[in-house]
C-alpha cells in the first residue's frame, strides 16, 4: 500500500500513523490514560487481543465476563477513574449486560467494548451475533457501533467524553470483526462533536439564593446527600456548608462515606433499613435539600408520605432527575462540587433550627442501632462491627447485596470518601467478589474487605482465582447464614413463614474451596472464633477466606415495610 | 391531554429505536409519531403527540428526551401557533349510485378521490386532527373498508411569509 504523506506544514506538525483498528484502539486508550482492562477474550475480538499482546497496558482475565464488569465497576467506584472492559460478541456481550445494567443505575463511568461479527454479516444470525446495541441502549447512558475504522478514534474520545462528564455513566462500543481488522490512519487529535450533549455543570445563582433564603427561613431543615458528592469529589464542600448552615445530614446508602459518620450533625443512612433519626428527619422536616440523590423508593418508602411538609430543594447535576419522583420547589441543575462552592460564595447563614438539632440528637442517642448479642452464637451485626474495630474502620468495604448489606452499611460507619462499594440501584447478587477485585486493583495499597453473602458469594465465585492469580490481598468474609437472608426476612415478615426456596443447602465447604484455589481459609463459628480469626485474616499478607457462621434467622432493622411511610418503621427498638 | 413536541434529532441508526424504546421504558404514551427529513442535512424532525396525565409527565418526557445525546433540540409547540397537518386515506364502499353524493360530501373537506373500484373508491385528505376525525366519522355509514393514518406532522408557524413555503428539499434515504 501506498502511503501518501502530503508535505504540507499541518502533516509535519501531526503525522497520522497508518494501523489497524485494533492497534488504534490500543492507541486510543492509551491518549485516555487507560491503566488497566478488565476482559476477556474470543473469536470477535482475536485481533484486539493481540494488539493487547505487547500493547503496554496491563489486562485483568475474569473468569467470566459478568466477573469483568463489575471488577471495572469496583475499580470505578475508588478511583473515580472510568473502567474499561473488553468482551467479545454475542455470548461475550451478553454476560455484561447486568454489570452495565447495575452501572447505569449507580452512575457509574465505565467504557465496554465489545466485539460484533464483520459488518457484511450482521443482521444474518451468523456466529456469535448479538444486537448488543439494541440490547443495552435502555442500560447505557449512550451506545455506538463503529461501521468504519476512520470513525474509531472519534468514537472512543467521545465514548469516554461521555462516560465521564455530567452524570456518569456507561458507554458500549461495539466493533465488527472486520473493523478491528481493517487499516486506517490513526488520528489522535480526533474532535469530540456532541451538539445534542452539553451538561450544565455551573448552577444558576438565583436557585441558589433561593436555598439559602429556605435554610434562613426554616426551623426543621435536613441535607440529603447521594453520590453526587462523591462523583464531584466534593466532601469537604459538604461538611463545610453543613457545618456553617447548621444542616443535619443524611446519607443515601450510596452517599455513604460522603460525610464523616462521627460527626455530631450526622443522622446515618436514610430509607428502609436507616436509622430512625435519619427517617424521622426526612419525614419531619420543613426543608429537605437533596444534593446528588435521585430520591430512589428504597430511600424514600412510600411517596405519598415523604417530607409532607418539606419545601423541597433539589440540587442534580441531571435536569430529569428533578420532579422525577417528588415534586421540587428549588430546582437546582448543576455539579454537586460547583453547587456547593456557590452555596459557600454566598454565604449561608443557620435558620431558627436548634431546638430541632437538639431533637433529632436525642433521637440518635434514644434510637440507635440494636441487636441482642450472644457470646455463644455470632451475630452478622457483631461480627461488622468486629470487622470495624479490627481495620480500625479504615477498609475499603466492598458488599454483595442483602442482609450483610445493610448490616455493612449500619455497622461500619465509614469517616471517609470513596471506600464503599456496593450495588445500590439494581441490586446485583455476585457483585460483590468481582468488585473488591476491581477496588484492589484501582487501590493497590488500601486494605480491601469484602463483605459477602453465601447466596452472592456462590454467584461469582469463580472470581477467587484472580486473588491467586494477581496476588490480591482481598479479605473475603461470608456472613454466612445458609440462606439468602434478605428474601428470608421477607418470607417471614410478609409471607407467613413460607420459606419458598430461600434457604440454599448443601453449601460448599467453603474453606477447602478457598484451599482449592490456593488462598488460605478460616471458619469461625462463634465471637471468640470470629476475633480471632479476623485477626489471623488481617495479618496475612495476602489474599484470605473467612467464612463466619453466623445466626441463621437474624434479620435487619429498623425496616420500612414496603408500601409505607418513613415513620411507620418497624423494629425500631428491641 | 394531548401535547406536540417536535424533536430534531441527529440522523443516525438507531435514532428511532432509542425513542421508541425511550418511551417504552418510562411508561410514555404516545398517541402519534411522525419523522422524515428537515432542512438541515444530517438531522431529522419527529413530531411526536403525547398522550400524557399532566404537566409534570409531559415535563418528564421531555427532560428524558433531552437526556438522548442524538437529541437536539426538543420544543413542546402544543401551546405555539403551528401548522400541523395528517395525511388520511381511507378507502370506502361506494357503489356508482352513491358516488356523486360521496364527491359532495368528501368536497368542503377539500380530500380528493385517487383511486376507484367498481364498488369502492380511495379518499386523500389532508388537515388538522380534528378534521381527518370529522370526515371518517361522515364516511363511517358508506362503510370504510381500509384506513391508513400518518400521524401528526408539525412544526412552529413562520413570523414572515416567505419561511411559510417549505424550502425545496432532496429526498435521502432515512437511516431511522
Amino acid at each position: 500500500m501506498g502511503v501518501d504523506l502530503k508535505p504540507s506544514a499541518k502533516a509535519c506538525t501531526s503525522v497520522k500513523p497508518l494501523m489497524n483498528g485494533s492497534r488504534m484502539l490500543v492507541e486510543a486508550l492509551k491518549r485516555e490514560g487507560v491503566e488497566v482492562i478488565f476482559g476477556y477474550p474470543g473469536g470477535a475480538v482475536l485481533t484486539i487481543y493481540d494488539a493487547l499482546y505487547d500493547g503496554g497496558i496491563p489486562h485483568i482475565l475474569a473468569r467470566h465476563e459478568q466477573g469483568c464488569i463489575h471488577a471495572a465497576e469496583g475499580y470505578a467506584r475508588v478511583t473515580g477513574k472510568p473502567g474499561v472492559v473488553i468482551a467479545t460478541s454475542g455470548p461475550g456481550a451478553t454476560n455484561l449486560v447486568t454489570g452495565i445494567a447495575d452501572a447505569m443505575l449507580d452512575s457509574l463511568p465505565l467504557v465496554v467494548f465489545t466485539g460484533q461479527v464483520a459488518t457484511q454479516v450482521i443482521g444474518s444470525d451468523a456466529f456469535q451475533e448479538a444486537s448488543i446495541i439494541g440490547i443495552t441502549m435502555p442500560i447505557t447512558k449512550h451506545n455506538y457501533q463503529v461501521r468504519d475504522v476512520s470513525e474509531l478514534p472519534r468514537i472512543i474520545r467521545e465514548a469516554f467524553h461521555i462516560a465521564t462528564t455530567g452524570r456518569p455513566g456507561p458507554v458500549l462500543v461495539d466493533i465488527p470483526k472486520d473493523v478491528s481488522n481493517a487499516m486506517g490512519w490513526f488520528d489522535d487529535q480526533a474532535e469530540v462533536r456532541l451538539p445534542g450533549y452539553q451538561p450544565t455543570v455551573i448552577p444558576h445563582r438565583m436557585q441558589i439564593r433561593k436555598v439559602l433564603d429556605a435554610i434562613r427561613a426554616a426551623r426543621k431543615p435536613v441535607l440529603l446527600a447521594g453520590a453526587g458528592v462523591l462523583h464531584a469529589r466534593a466532601q469537604d464542600l459538604l461538611r463545610e456548608f453543613a457545618e456553617r448552615a447548621q444542616l443535619p445530614v443524611v446519607n443515601t446508602l450510596l452517599g455513604l462515606g460522603s460525610f464523616p459518620a462521627s460527626h455530631p450533625l450526622f443522622l446515618g443512612m436514610g430509607g428502609m433499613h436507616g436509622s430512625y433519626a435519619a427517617n424521622k428527619a426526612l419525614y419531619e422536616a420543613d426543608l429537605l435539600i437533596n444534593i446528588g440523590a435521585r430520591f430512589d423508593d428504597r430511600l424514600t418508602g412510600n411517596l405519598e408520605h415523604f417530607a409532607k411538609s418539606a419545601t423541597v430543594a433539589h440540587i442534580d447535576i441531571d435536569p430529569a432527575e428533578i420532579g422525577k419522583n417528588v415534586p421540587t420547589d428549588i430546582p437546582v441543575v448543576g455539579d454537586a462540587g460547583e453547587a456547593l462552592k456557590m452555596l459557600l460564595e454566598e454565604g449561608p447563614e443557620p435558620g431558627d433550627a436548634a431546638e430541632w438539632l437538639a431533637e433529632l440528637g436525642e433521637a440518635k442517642r434514644q434510637r440507635p442501632f440494636w441487636y441482642h448479642d450472644s457470646d455463644q452464637e455470632l451475630k452478622p451485626q457483631r461480627l461488622i462491627q468486629m470487622i470495624h474495630e479490627i481495620t480500625r474502620g479504615g477498609a475499603i468495604v466492598v458488599t454483595d447485596v442483602g442482609q450483610h448489606q445493610m448490616w455493612a452499611a449500619q455497622y461500619y460507619p465509614l469517616e471517609q470518601p470513596h471506600r464503599w462499594v456496593t450495588s445500590g440501584g439494581l441490586g446485583t447478587m455476585g457483585f460483590g467478589l468481582p468488585a473488591a477485585i476491581g477496588a484492589q486493583l484501582g487501590r493497590p495499597d488500601a486494605l480491601v474487605v469484602a463483605v459477602l453473602g453465601d447466596g452472592g458469594f456462590q454467584m461469582t465465585m469463580q472470581e477467587l482465582a484472580l486473588l491467586k492469580e494477581y496476588n490480591l490481598p482481598v479479605k473475603v468474609i461470608i456472613v454466612n447464614n445458609q440462606a439468602l437472608g434478605m428474601v428470608r426476612q421477607w418470607q417471614e415478615l410478609f409471607y407467613q413463614g413460607r420459606y419458598a426456596h430461600s434457604i440454599i443447602p448443601n453449601l460448599p465447604d467453603l474453606v477447602k474451596l478457598a484451599e482449592a484455589y490456593q488462598i488460605p481459609g478460616y471458619r469461625a463459628k462463634n465471637p471468640s472464633e470470629a476475633s480471632e480469626v479476623l485477626r489471623r485474616a488481617l495479618a496475612e499478607p495476602g489474599p484470605v477466606l473467612v467464612d463466619c457462621w453466623v445466626t441463621p434467622g437474624e434479620n435487619v432493622y429498623p425496616m420500612v415495610p414496603p408500601g409505607k411511610g418513613l415513620h411507620e418503621m418497624v423494629g425500631v427498638t428491641p | 391531554m394531548n401535547r406536540i413536541l417536535s424533536v430534531v434529532v441527529n440522523n443516525r441508526s438507531g435514532v428511532l429505536n432509542r425513542i421508541t424504546g425511550l418511551f417504552l421504558r418510562r411508561g410514555f404514551n404516545i398517541q402519534s409519531l411522525t419523522v422524515g427529513t428537515s432542512e438541515t442535512e444530517g438531522q431529522s424532525r419527529m413530531t411526536i403527540v403525547l398522550d400524557v396525565d399532566d404537566e409534570r409527565t409531559a415535563e418528564q418526557v421531555i427532560k428524558q428526551l433531552h437526556k438522548q445525546i442524538d437529541v437536539l433540540k426538543v420544543s413542546d409547540i402544543t401551546d405555539l401557533p403551528i401548522v400541523a397537518r395528517e395525511l388520511v386515506l381511507i378507502r370506502v364502499n361506494s357503489p356508482l349510485q352513491t358516488r356523486s353524493e360521496l364527491t359532495a360530501l368528501i368536497e368542503p373537506f377539500r380530500a380528493s378521490i385517487i383511486d376507484v373500484s367498481r364498488d369502492t373508491v380511495t379518499i386523500q385528505a389532508v388537515g388538522s386532527p380534528e378534521k381527518v376525525d370529522a370526515l371518517i366519522f361522515l364516511l363511517h355509514p358508506y362503510g370504510i373498508k381500509e384506513l391508513a393514518r400518518t400521524g401528526l406532522t408539525a412544526f412552529v408557524r413562520g413570523n414572515d411569509v416567505a419561511s411559510e413555503a417549505p424550502r425545496p428539499y432532496r429526498n435521502r434515504v432515512l437511516s431511522i
